[in-house]
């Protein structure tokens, strides 16, 4: 059983793990700048799927229903909807960033007391969903049902499947080269590596640490859109919740901090989790995640590429 | 932004412009002895076990909640909160999987005496609850061993994955019945003179006196635990973990004292409040609740055992007074948490014990009374958002790259 399906559960493993490890970057930057587990990001997340739900929903799709609309329509659409959710998260996650963290950095606060800030303004905007939307899952839409493209080693690979995994890719390869080759993304760097001196040489902190939180932002949203276009029925208050979990576990696992950990850790969780619902059955598969995650803490606390942001290349 | 933060962060934080009322007020307090706080004390707790009888009218939460369920759920929260805020107010180890050992208890509880159970026994409550608080107990070092090696933010996640997978097992193992839960779990027994039983499942009135004087025994213990060498351990590993390890404080060893002494806590709240309801699934133990039991310790004050339990009948008795919805409460308590830490990080009461946990009374000893201003800003603690502004938040940021806590 696990071994028939061992590549059809890889290239699924690696369709999630590109979704963990978008939403894994965004945690990654803010924790490698400012040492903060971003707690609300998988809430950063959630604005991203609901801002690509109610762009589908403006754009005259309805739940149930498969749309009749040409190929090249659809996609159009799809970017459309990724560029709101993308927007959208990205401008929540400054927001966030100006109302729940900025006051207490100017304060000095202790670093428990940005915890708890995150914790409860991950809790607001998911109870706002909560009050808003209700606690059930909005209706489903798919603009793109999954169609085998081609297969590997006799396991079908789907086009949402190549289209995620291209696409996630991509927006990696992008925000890689922001961080490491451009003047901005030097400015992370120096201020992850060490804020004072950065500041001393000219960087402007709080202009880096906006650009971080937009950026995180930004890859949520579009780590919502390929959400959505896999499981279309995830539309819901706390939709985020495990996600953001088993991201933050992707981002540890492959070294808090680093980009391409970040990367590496999200396909690994995603391939890992799929070989153990596989081994264990679809009930333990959120368990593995978990596991995963103090398994590596125990063994290499440092991640599989280990941390820091600022090391990332001089 | 040296200057402007210093100033701004002054008036913030709190007590060294104004010693206020409530610094006079401990003071004086602190000035009875022993035999007289006592006497003070006993006509409050008289008052506080009253309650439900004299069902005061604002007080009250009836016709919407029977007041007396109302009071027992303060008080297992209470209970809940207390146990929370070893863990996060006196080692400052952000514990976010606090539910998952709150629902050990309840299931040791049920699997112990439910007919439903398979192991097929029906122990008294009595025998539970030392084996339910054996067992979160276990439960807590078997969490902590790994985990409390790492740094501390890290510990937020693992914990709230460990009260997922609790959470998770609930559903998934079959014993354990997911949804269907066990009925008819055993409550303490005993009866008033006219034969009728004190605990039942309808009059909570017995439940609320029995948690009452349970919070009471636990606040003893937890006072004289503080005061005791664990204490001053757990107040050094939270202020400066690095210093207490160099002077020779064992923090690895005390962290895990203080998760397994508050998981037992935690076992101790699951097992009475699973006797009151009599029935328990797995419908109560998420994550949610979890932020609910946080939001009662950051509310009360953490590290402080009595405004804990203030915070925590605030958390359990604001939303059955005035009735808003259920879906509300997690909103207005999410939001509390924020604007707390931002103008009042130490809560309703602030942290009674610092580093120098006896250095008031050095203080007064060397240079007389009169001076109880004077050692609260010796202790680094005291003033956590008037810190000279270092460009880093982070204490440890200069040595990074480290591995695990130690």
């Amino acid at each position: 059983m696990f071994l028939d399906r061992f590549w059809a559960n890889t290239i699924n493993g690696l369709s999630y793990g590109s979704i963990y490890a978008l939403v894994a970057l965004g945690y990654t930057l803010v924790y490698g700048v400012l040492q903060l587990i971003n707690f609300a990001h998988s809430e950063i997340f959630v604005i991203g799927v609901f801002g690509v739900y109610f762009t589908f929903l403006a754009l005259g799709f309805q739940p149930g229903q498969t749309p009749n609309v040409p190929l090249a329509g659809i996609i159009a659409n799809l970017v459309l909807a990724g560029a709101v959710g993308m927007i959208l998260a990205g401008v929540a996650a400054v927001i966030l960033e100006r109302v729940a963290y900025r006051p207490l950095r100017k304060r000095n606060a202790p670093r428990l007391a940005f915890l708890i800030t995150a914790i409860g303004a991950s809790f607001v905007i998911q109870q706002v969903f909560r009050i808003t939307r209700g606690s059930n899952p909005e209706g489903t839409i798919r603009l793109l049902p999954p169609e085998p493209l081609f297969r590997i080693f006799g396991a079908p690979v789907t086009n949402l499947q190549v289209i995620i995994i291209l696409a996630a890719l991509a927006l990696f390869v992008v925000a890689d080269t922001f961080v490491n080759r451009t003047r901005l993304g030097r400015g992370v760097r120096a201020v992850a590596q060490d804020p004072a001196t950065a500041t001393l040489m000219g960087v402007n902190r709080e202009r880096v640490i906006m650009i971080t939180f937009l950026l995180g932002g930004l890859l949520a949203g579009a780590a919502a859109l390929f959400y959505l276009m896999t499981i279309p029925q995830g539309a819901v208050f706390n939709g985020g919740f495990l996600l953001g979990i088993k991201a933050f576990a992707a981002a540890v696992l492959g070294g808090i901090g680093n980009l391409r950990g970040a990367l590496l850790g999200g396909l690994i969780l995603g391939i890992a989790e799929n070989y153990g619902q596989s081994l264990f059955g679809g009930d333990w598969r959120d368990v593995v995640a978990f596991v995963l995650l103090v398994g590596v803490l125990m063994f290499r606390p440092t991640g599989i590429l280990g941390e820091s942001l600022g090391k990332a290349r001089v | 932004m040296t200057a402007t933060t210093q100033s701004e962060a002054r008036p913030s934080s709190g007590t060294p412009p104004r010693p206020g009322r409530r610094a006079e007020l401990s003071r004086w307090w602190n000035a009875r002895s022993r035999p007289q706080q006592w006497g003070l004390l006993v006509p409050v707790a008289a008052i506080i076990y009253l309650l439900p009888v004299l069902n005061p009218p604002i007080l009250t939460t009836e016709p919407a909640t029977s007041f007396p369920i109302a009071l027992f759920n303060a008080a297992v929260f209470a209970l809940i909160a207390i146990g929370l805020n070893v863990v996060i107010g006196q080692a400052g180890l952000l514990d976010l999987g606090y539910v998952g050992f709150f629902a050990i208890g309840a299931y040791t509880a049920a699997l112990l005496s439910s007919p439903d159970s398979e192991l097929g026994v029906r122990f008294p409550w009595l025998v539970i609850v030392p084996i339910a608080m054996v067992v979160t107990m276990i439960s807590g070092v078997i969490l902590g061993t790994p985990t409390l090696r790492l740094r501390g933010d890290y510990l937020a996640i693992v914990t709230l994955g460990f009260g997922e997978i609790v959470r998770l097992l609930a559903d998934n193992i079959d014993p354990l019945r997911g949804n269907r839960g066990f009925q008819d779990i055993a409550r303490p027994g005993g009866t008033y003179s006219d034969g009728t039983p004190i605990f039942t499942q309808n009059d909570a009135q017995g439940f609320y006196w029995l948690a009452v004087t349970i919070v009471i025994i636990v606040l003893l213990f937890m006072g004289n635990l503080e005061r005791s060498r664990v204490g001053r351990a757990w107040i050094a590993v939270r202020e400066d973990e690095d210093a207490a390890e160099l002077t020779g404080v064992p923090t690895y060893r005390f962290k895990i004292w203080a998760f397994a002494i508050g998981a037992a806590v935690g076992g101790l709240s699951g097992t009475l409040f699973a006797a009151q309801v009599g029935f328990v699934n797995n419908q109560r133990f998420d994550v949610t609740t979890s932020i609910l039991y946080l939001a009662a310790v950051v509310l009360g004050g953490q590290g402080n055992k009595i405004g804990v339990v203030v915070g925590a009948f605030l958390v359990s008795y604001i939303p059955d007074r005035f009735q808003f919805e259920p879906e509300y409460r997690f909103l207005v308590f999410g939001l509390a948490l924020i604007i707390l830490m931002i103008f009042r990080p130490q809560g309703i009461l602030g942290m009674r014990q610092h580093l120098l946990t006896y250095g008031r009374q050095a203080y007064q000893k060397l240079f007389g009374a009169g001076t109880g201003v004077a050692p609260t800003s010796l202790t680094p603690s005291s003033r956590p958002t008037g810190e000279p502004a270092e460009a880093v938040p982070d204490d440890r940021s200069g040595s990074r790259p480290q591995g695990g806590g130690e």
